[in-house]
């Protein structure tokens, strides 16, 4: 592993630069952090980048700010939480400070809200690309509880606008209730 | 002392958010405008579609832009820093106990259940975003489609896909590539 101060630097560095491009909700920063931080860098595994996905989302707060907790602490403690967190909420303090100033002939610029309304469709397709890859892997372990989990969420958080925070609950029960009925054809491991 | 003041409300808006980013709503219209006169309907109403048009959670925008108002940049600061401290001290306690305990059997069995929701929940997300570019009037029919974004969105996850592009670049070359379109088409 690297020296503690250099992962420090590149954590503020990649967590600012995230933060600065992050349109739309928090699951934007936390698809971009997982590409920086598994795919990239190699510093976290995937499988432990969704468990940090979920507490950050299951929390209180801002999940942008949440997952900038979750990363930094697992990368360098304390010392990591408050380097992510500052650099995650510095772009949008100095970003609203300015616009404050003169709010209004930024909301009505035409070429500014063209520009943002295209985003979109690249945003889209970075969570696309993001999940395709993290369901595939799924898909593969042919593990069909975890098949009906992930279709089940999918039903229940897109058509039923069902709340996060109970189908985690929901999920936390029944990984609960599979421990303690052994016996059962769970997933072996 | 209004910096207190602010502090203790966006401290309520941190602590009793959960759910992120539209749950936080009502919370901060409540603290904002109903409670504290600190903003008036029309000026949450343009702070709203101000923070969808910039980077950063809804809850840190509107904490800068209410404490600016308010009191300054000091406002700011301890709006912002009142914002995150539930969170910093909460999520750093959940993140200690599952980087300690994460290898037992009882915990293991709870992630394995909750990896492939959270995969949903991001997918979930994705696919709202992708609903209100295709079809920015709200209802969805096949005339109301914005095609060129439907065009963009398949040739940014080509690009990330096949290519492995940056992501960000991605993000800022499709807003470019469709300001520019839509203006020649004007």
């Amino acid at each position: 592993m690297e020296k503690k101060h250099k992962i420090l630097l590149k954590l503020f560095i990649s967590t600012f630069y995230l933060s600065a491009f992050t349109f739309g909700g928090g699951y934007v920063i936390v698809t971009l952090m997982k590409k920086k931080f598994v795919d990239q860098y190699h510093w976290i595994e995937e499988e432990e980048m969704l468990d940090l996905v979920a507490i950050a989302q299951s929390a209180p707060g801002a999940i942008a700010v949440n997952g900038a907790i979750v990363v930094g602490y697992k990368l360098a403690g304390i010392a990591g939480t408050i380097t992510a967190v500052i650099a995650t909420i510095l772009p949008p303090f100095l970003v609203i400070s300015v616009i404050s100033i003169f709010y209004e002939a930024f909301r009505d610029n035409r070429v500014v809200s063209l520009v943002l309304e295209g985003m979109q469709a690249g945003v889209a397709a970075v969570i696309a690309s993001v999940v395709w890859e993290m369901a595939a892997g799924i898909l593969l372990e042919k593990k069909w509880l975890s098949i009906f989990i992930m279709a089940g969420a999918l039903i229940a958080a897109s058509c039923l606008s069902i709340n996060a925070v109970v189908i985690i609950l929901v999920c936390i029960a029944v990984g609960l209730l599979k421990t303690f009925m052994p016996g059962r054809k769970g997933d072996p491991s | 002392m209004i910096y207190l003041h602010l502090f203790l409300s966006f401290l309520q808006i941190g602590l009793f958010s959960f759910g992120g980013g539209y749950a936080a709503m009502p919370l901060i219209q409540d603290q904002v405008v109903t409670l504290n006169h600190w903003l008036s309907m029309k000026e949450f109403t343009d702070l709203v579609t101000i923070s969808q048009m910039t980077p950063g959670p809804i809850a840190i925008n509107s904490a800068t832009f209410v404490g600016i108002k308010i009191a300054g940049i000091p406002g700011a600061v301890a709006a912002t820093f009142g914002c995150i401290l539930p969170s910093c001290i909460i999520v750093t306690i959940i993140a200690r106990l599952y980087l300690k305990y994460r290898n037992m059997a009882a915990l293991q069995s709870v992630l394995s259940t909750l990896r492939p929701a959270v995969v949903a929940l991001i997918a979930s997300a994705g696919i709202s975003i992708l609903i209100s570019a295709f079809w920015p009037e709200g209802s969805i029919h096949f005339g109301s489609t914005n095609w060129i974004l439907v065009v963009l969105f398949f040739f940014c996850f080509l690009l990330l896909q096949k290519w492995k592009a940056n992501p960000i670049l991605v993000m800022v070359l499709s807003g470019i590539l469709y300001a520019g379109i839509s203006l020649l088409i004007e």
